[in-house]
């Protein structure tokens, strides 16, 4: 069966704007498409990021592995390249983080940005 | 209470402050642990005296508040994670601060502070306030934010350290070339910012540009063999040496050729060129060993006229090789115009792409002075026209403005120069 990834995209001045009760109903929200898609077996895993503020953007240098690393702060914001992938990654720190995403080709064809995802036992 | 106890106090509070982001891991509780200590230290050390190690007394104190704040949010939030970090802050708390303890921990602070994946303001907010002790009205006052702008920047920028993990640690030799420039990037702008305030008057801002030069002399005292760090620290004392002799009592400009060479800070020229010598000796060049030989080489000259413009020419064009930018571009223009002549200049000029330097005031009245020299009357009072546009800074419009009456009454400049600009790096 093929799996197809769906990415979220939202207005980044509501990401962080909202009270707790419009969040709660948002999860909710988020929830109850959990609930409804789980039991039909379609979903293969999600997460949930972290406000684009957290962001980190990266692009390695020379268009081939091993150049220069240049990290800037923020999101990707260059609307003629588009998503094409992710990988979830577990690491220790941002550091460790980004000397990953530095070795992902994406870094050297183009960019890749790092977020950190919501760990909902921890809270937020 | 001095000036110079509440100074120490601060300089003193930056180190105490690397120390304890370490042990409690959270720079807010840090903070408020040292804010704590300084007040303390400011009531009690007037009536009793500086104790012997004013460091040691001032960590002692924040350790204790630390403690009291952590020991307080475990009992309140009763979590198991939070009960085994008081563990482990306690035990760290109980060790010995060496003196090397205390380096790698400001390593640490300094480089997590200026971590890339901050914005460039918010590093520089975060090492003023973290390693000059600066509250967030006067780091408001350097950035012409208002105060709770800049509140709301230093939060968020808190904010990222503690959800996006970014570590509290010095970078691996390895990452050094990703990570050394966006500190030194960080303590360029301050010294900058302090040296040629971008409002008001030249002068009034040398505290700030001072403590810029002590950030400076901290990262070469960690890092004595990464060559920029000891080429900042160069070009840091070669420019503001230059301090008292740029201003007249009214607050009017005074170019480096009128200027009394004799009002230079001699000492920390010659400072400067041994510091540069040292760095050139690693045979690593960079950017800011480039501009600090610029700067060493008007120190060293002994008049205007004797200055190796030639020479300066040719390190601004190595400059544009690491830093291709319109203000170095306007730099070089102006030391080749003194060794090559105006048209030549004026070519260089021409190179740039013109809605990069619209808004630059130096661009205009640099290509002003060209033009005059180029007998362009006409040309060149509609360039200082299109500087005044520019909301320059209070020293500057006055000095615009007065250039441009000397020009409209057929008049040169006394010496016939165009040095306003040199040494002048804005980002």
């Amino acid at each position: 069966m093929p799996r197809y990834a769906a990415l979220i995209y939202g207005d980044a001045a509501t990401e962080t704007s909202g009270t707790p009760d419009d969040w709660a109903a948002v999860m909710a929200e988020y929830n109850d498409f959990g609930a409804t898609a789980g039991a039909a077996g379609v979903l293969a895993g999600g997460e949930a990021l972290q406000p684009t503020q957290t962001a980190t953007t990266l692009h390695v240098q020379g268009g081939a592995k091993g150049g220069e690393v240049i990290t800037t702060d923020g999101p990707f914001a260059e609307t003629k390249e588009v998503l094409g992938g992710f990988y979830l990654i577990d690491a220790a720190d941002l550091d460790e983080a980004l000397h990953w995403a530095a070795q992902i080709p994406g870094a050297w064809h183009g960019r890749v940005e790092v977020r950190p995802v919501i760990d909902f036992n921890q809270g937020q | 209470m001095t000036d110079s106890l509440e100074q120490m106090i601060r300089h003193e509070g930056g180190r105490v402050l690397a120390t304890l982001v370490r042990l409690t891991g959270d720079i807010t509780i840090a903070e408020d642990a040292v804010q704590d200590a300084v007040i303390e230290a400011l009531q009690r050390w007037p009536r009793v005296g500086i104790p012997d190690n004013p460091a040691a007394w001032l960590t002692t104190v924040a350790r204790n508040r630390a403690l009291d704040v952590l020991r307080r949010e475990a009992k309140r939030t009763a979590k198991e994670t939070d009960a085994r970090l008081l563990g482990d802050v306690t035990l760290a708390m109980r060790e010995h601060t060496s003196d090397s303890m205390v380096r790698d921990d400001l390593l640490r602070l300094i480089f997590t502070c200026c971590h890339p994946a901050l914005s460039f303001e918010a590093r520089t907010a975060l090492a003023l306030r973290t390693l000059c002790g600066m509250n967030t009205g006067e780091i408001a006052a350097v950035f012409l934010v208002p105060e709770p702008t800049m509140g709301q920047r230093i939060s968020r920028a808190k904010k990222k350290i503690a959800m996006a993990h970014i570590p509290y640690r010095v970078p691996a030799d390895h990452e050094l070339p990703d990570r050394l420039p966006s500190v030194l990037g960080v303590i360029h702008a301050v010294v900058t910012a302090g040296h040629h305030p971008p409002e008001g008057l030249l002068g009034s801002r040398d505290d700030l540009a001072a403590e810029g030069v002590r950030l400076a002399r901290l990262m070469h005292d960690l890092m004595p063999d990464e060559p920029e760090c000891t080429g900042l620290l160069a070009l840091s004392l070669a420019s503001t040496a230059r301090r008292n002799a740029r201003i007249n009592a009214d607050g009017d400009v005074i170019l480096m050729a009128d200027q009394d060479r004799s009002m230079w800070k001699h000492g920390e020229i010659t400072e400067a060129t041994t510091l540069l010598d040292q760095a050139i000796h690693l045979r690593r060049p960079g950017p800011f060993q480039v501009q600090a030989a610029v700067a060493c080489l008007h120190g060293l000259a002994p008049t205007f006229a004797e200055t190796d413009w030639a020479q300066i020419a040719s390190l601004y064009q190595t400059l544009e090789r690491f830093t291709p930018t319109p203000v170095v571009r306007v730099n070089r223009s102006v030391a080749v115009a003194e060794s090559a002549g105006p048209a030549a200049a004026l070519a260089l000029l021409d190179e740039i792409e013109p809605t990069t330097v619209h808004r630059w005031h130096l661009y205009w009245s640099t290509r002003g002075e060209l033009l005059q020299r180029l007998g362009r009357t006409t040309d060149a009072l509609d360039a200082f026209d299109r500087a005044a546009d520019c909301s320059p800074s209070e020293s500057d419009r006055r000095f615009l403005t007065k250039r441009r009456g000397q020009i409209a009454r057929g008049r040169a400049h006394p010496s016939d120069e165009l040095s306003p600009l040199v040494d002048r790096h804005p980002r």
